[in-house]
């Protein structure tokens, strides 16, 4: 019996899936090559570099040639602000998460103590109760405390508590600290305890053990949990929507924010930039995961 | 230097499982073990032997009683501040590690020069015979060669204990009997006291100068092969050690080394050795007698003497495996086949009449439990 | 001190797992809490709270209003209970249509050569990761009046020189249906697979050994043993629809408006926090139910960490 034999409906509702999976990531990456200015109607890839000529209102010639709305995303400065912000978030978040979320992983996986069942048992609310949730609690949280403290201290002006960077940061780590767990906890439950119990036996002690032993097994688990928790943040919307302020904008709020008012070929310049990015940080996960087989 | 290299004080551990019960993995267990023994651990999985091992290693603190290495108590020493060391059912190789890093690893903790550990490391690689191997990972290794790194690893550390969890139980039969010999002659070569934990029988009685049987949690005899062999304590060692049969029966009369017992099922009055010193007349007994020691015979000779019919009858190579008949008890006896012969009309036969001689002096009295 | 610590292997945990426990009562436990506490009390006429004890956040959700027509003091208004209906149906339907597309695929990779599954599992994650308003985008530009699918229907059209309006298909509940299926496809293949995957091949042969035809072993080994899988993907796309106001704000218009857009409204036009946070907790509630409920009667679907 040939395991591999497939039926030919399964092959055809395979394509069928793939294709509704990947019309609209062609779509998108097609039209930001599109001449037209308004990105209503696709017509023509901008033929030819040159000085910034237009046409009907199709642009025939640009410096950068077809990749002309890459060029004016450059020089957007408000989507390189959301760009920079984005990863001050991200990389803040997945360093504090990373770290936070492997020490909890080590306590539920290799100790006991009293508050175990109930630290599970929150780790694992984040993941069960819709995002929404998690962002009206934080909002709510934040905004009820600032204006108390404001009203408390009379700050007034810039010295007012407000909605930043700091509280989305926040916001992430929290959020993304179940997931760490998650991940580097599965691939502790997979590394028998005996290395542990070697290491002690010819002499190391707890923290030479972690850093020697412990740390070096894991290594594969913490990082594939650090890349998804920075890939939830990059990708985040509705928790950062709720959390966020003046100056604290990240793409996916800034491309929102866009959709509601206008669409530029800019914009699908800007999501093919960002689905090659993902293409990578998928594949490098992947290959993390191989390696730990 | 204590008389002991390490002892057991009525040691407990109580786990609880989860369902939430408490469960006693080792009951109120003693033992001395001498400096330069080969002591074994024997029982079958669950019977507490690798959590006592656990507890000398210091991977788990007793819930009662003391754990003593050379003389002191241990408490809560952490394992990092024992003079043992343990070779690991599975040798916990260090996976990221060559085969030069993990021997050298136990080394670098104790904060030995560099020109120390290399030597060292040299010297216990040459031991176990893998010389040549240090830049290997222990991935690319053979399950035999894991399990002589595992060794070299802990003996580096020229520990006063060596502890081994079943060290050889991955390893394929003719390996393992190499191993076994090449243990032993280890442990002689450097006189340093081995605990083995094991579940096989031949094993323990090969490699051991005295073993412990435990079942249950509980220590069920302790002795040297011969003794744990040849007078086991309770029904419980004499079945788990080798063969035997066993017969019911009540004591009729009783003195220092005889017991007259009777047993209803054969209907006849058995002679043995009594093994407690605690037997009473007329205490309800049981009467062991292990398969080897029983002598066919043509005719009929002195009292402890019966006749039966063979049921069956199993060739294997050294012996002849019979199952004899009596009055509708069976008794397995074995022959060695001294004579070298083909002829199927000179083994027994199914449905032949023999008669089974039981000298008193290898039968045993134990208590019924 | 360091000693006690030392021989304390519960003291270790503790202080390992501190820093967790202080996020999640600081950002989880407390929030929540504070949210309740929100919820009991008043909008002020700045859109802050006032904290008393009312339940009439509650009372309005049910339908009791008192803004009603011909000066009739108060009277039964369905319009949140409507709204949490279409976003329970959307959520019902959405999972549906998700698992019957999921499914083959599933199957396909779990069956398809070992060295070949990471390629196709890769595929399948691509599109999850790309950002989830640019997948709402992708949709916008393929639905609209002058979209994708309406140009190539003018196309299509003009070629048999038929007269052509284009399809209304954006701003309506479709729509909606259709960019729920496509953001949440991805989590459902992952777990079914998971599960399909670990059904080992000695029990497709034992099954036809014992002479089940691939049809009746697909309904009696296959399906069985991969509704863990079908379970946890069901969590991970029912939950995350009732929640989610994106795809019905960019793809439904004024059109749909679920749960999601009824909260996020509260909070950022109506300013009534109090009753956003009555409407969150109902969400929250009702959706732990449902989990809670499915999960107990299909038995919890580990596949969700994995």
């Amino acid at each position: 019996m040939n395991p591999y034999r497939r039926s030919p409906w399964i092959i055809a509702s395979t394509i069928l899936v793939f294709i509704f999976l990947y019309a609209p990531i062609v779509v998108l990456m097609t039209f930001a090559f599109n001449a037209s200015r308004v990105n209503v109607l696709f017509t023509g890839i901008i033929p030819s570099f040159g000085d910034y000529q237009i046409v009907n209102g199709n642009v025939t010639q640009s410096p950068c040639g077809p990749f002309h709305w890459f060029c004016e995303l450059s020089k957007n400065t408000a989507v390189l602000n959301a760009a920079k912000n984005t990863m001050i978030v991200a990389i803040t978040a997945t360093v504090v998460s990373t770290i936070i979320g492997t020490m909890a992983a080590l306590a539920l996986q290799r100790y006991n103590f009293r508050l175990r069942t109930f630290s599970q048992i929150s780790l694992y609310i984040p993941i069960v109760i819709p995002e929404i949730v998690m962002g009206i609690i934080i909002l709510v949280l934040f905004s009820q405390l600032f204006t108390s403290i404001n009203n408390v201290l009379n700050l007034t002006g810039d010295a007012r508590l407000n909605l930043g960077l700091g509280t989305v940061i926040l916001s992430h780590i929290s959020f993304m600290i179940p997931f760490v767990t998650l991940v580097v906890q599965a691939r502790l439950q997979g590394l028998d305890k005996s290395y542990e119990e070697a290491a002690m036996d010819l002499g190391a002690n707890e923290w030479t053990t972690f850093r020697r032993v412990t740390f070096p097994m894991i290594l594969p688990g913490v990082l594939s949990g650090a890349l998804l928790a920075f890939t939830l943040s990059i990708d985040d919307f509705i928790i950062t929507f709720f959390t966020n302020g003046p100056g604290s904008t990240t793409l996916p709020i800034y491309v929102y924010g866009l959709l509601r008012r206008v669409i530029t070929p800019e914009l699908n310049a800007l999501s093919t930039i960002w689905i090659l990015i993902v293409l990578i940080a998928v594949f490098m996960i992947q290959r993390m995961e191989n390696r730990q087989v | 230097m204590s008389e002991f290299a390490v002892e057991l004080q009525d040691v407990v551990k109580k786990f609880i499982t989860p369902e939430g019960d408490e469960l006693a993995a080792v009951n109120h267990v003693s033992m001395q073990i001498k400096n330069g023994e080969f002591f074994s651990m024997l029982g079958s999985s669950g019977c507490g032997k690798t959590t006592s091992l656990r507890m000398i290693a210091g991977f788990e603190w007793p819930s009662e009683g003391e754990v003593f290495i050379e003389g002191k108590p241990m408490g809560h020493t952490p394992p990092f501040q024992r003079k043992v060391n343990t070779v690991f059912q599975n040798y916990a190789l260090f996976q990221h590690m060559t085969v030069y890093q993990n021997v050298a690893f136990g080394l670098e903790m104790e904060g030995a020069q560099k020109a120390e550990i290399e030597k060292r490391v040299k010297r216990a690689l040459d031991m176990v015979q893998l010389t040549g191997m240090e830049r290997r990972f222990p991935k690319q290794l053979s399950g035999g060669q894991q399990q002589r790194v595992a060794l070299a690893r802990a003996l580096v550390k020229t520990p006063d204990v060596l502890l081994l969890d079943e060290p050889l139980g991955a390893l394929d039969l003719k390996l393992r009997k190499e191993m076994q010999l090449e243990l032993k002659s280890l442990q002689q070569q450097l006189g340093i006291t081995f605990i083995y934990v094991t579940h096989d029988q031949e094993e323990a009685l090969t490699m051991s100068d005295r073993i412990a049987v435990m079942s249950k949690g509980k220590m069920m005899q302790m002795g040297t092969p011969v003794e744990i062999y040849e007078r086991p304590h309770n029904r419980f060692v004499a079945d788990f050690i080798g063969e035997s049969n066993f017969l019911e029966g009540k004591i009729k009369s009783l003195s220092k080394n005889e017991a007259k017992v009777f047993v209803p099922d054969l209907h006849v009055e058995l002679t043995g050795m009594p093994i407690a010193d605690d037997l009473v007349k007329g205490e309800d007994v049981v009467v062991s007698i292990r398969p080897e020691k029983i002598r066919v015979a043509e005719q009929s000779a002195n009292q402890n003497c019966f006749e039966g019919k063979v049921v069956n009858t199993v060739y294997i190579g050294s012996d002849t495996h019979v199952v004899v008949d009596v009055k509708g008890a069976r008794l397995k006896v074995w022959e060695q086949n001294r004579i070298s012969r083909l002829d199927p009309k000179s083994f027994y036969s199914v449905g032949e009449s023999v008669h089974l001689v039981l000298m008193p002096e290898n039968t045993l009295v134990l208590k019924k439990d | 001190m360091l000693k006690r610590l030392r021989e304390s292997k519960s003291a270790q945990g503790t202080l390992l797992i501190t820093p967790t426990l202080i996020f999640m009562i600081g950002l989880l436990i407390i929030p929540l809490l504070l949210t309740l506490v929100v919820s009991f009390g008043q909008r002020s006429a700045d859109g802050g709270v006032i904290y008393t004890f009312s339940l009439d956040n509650y009372i309005r959700l049910l339908g009791y209003s008192t803004d009603c027509p011909n000066g009739v003091s108060s009277c039964f208004n369905p319009l949140y209970l409507q709204i949490l209906w279409r976003s329970m149906a959307l959520g019902f339907n959405t999972t549906v249509l998700v698992i019957l597309m999921a499914y083959p695929l599933a199957y396909f990779i779990a069956r398809v050569k070992p060295k070949w599954r990471n390629t196709f599992l890769f595929l399948v994650l691509v599109p999850m990761w790309t950002n989830f308003v640019i997948r709402v985008y992708a949709w916008m530009m393929i639905l609209r009046q002058q979209g994708v699918i309406n140009s190539l229907l003018g196309w299509i059209a003009g070629l048999f020189h038929m007269p052509f309006t284009p399809l209304n298909m954006l701003y309506t509940p479709g729509a909606v249906l259709v960019g729920m299926v496509y953001e949440f496809l991805p989590f459902m293949i992952l777990p079914i697979y998971t599960s399909l995957e670990k059904i080992e091949n000695s029990l497709y042969e034992a099954a036809a050994d014992l002479g089940a035809n691939p049809f009746r072993t697909f309904l009696r080994i296959t399906l069985p043993l991969s509704m863990p899988g079908v379970v946890a993907g069901t969590i991970l796309v029912f939950v995350p629809v009732m929640g989610t106001f994106i795809v019905s704000d960019l793809l439904g218009g004024a059109q749909v408006i679920l749960v999601g857009n009824l909260i996020q409204r509260q909070f950022l036009d109506a300013r009534d926090p109090t009753f956003g946070s009555a409407a969150s907790l109902v969400l929250m509630v009702l959706t732990l139910i449902v989990t809670y409920f499915y999960t107990r009667k299909f038995g919890f679907g580990a596949e969700i960490v994995a």
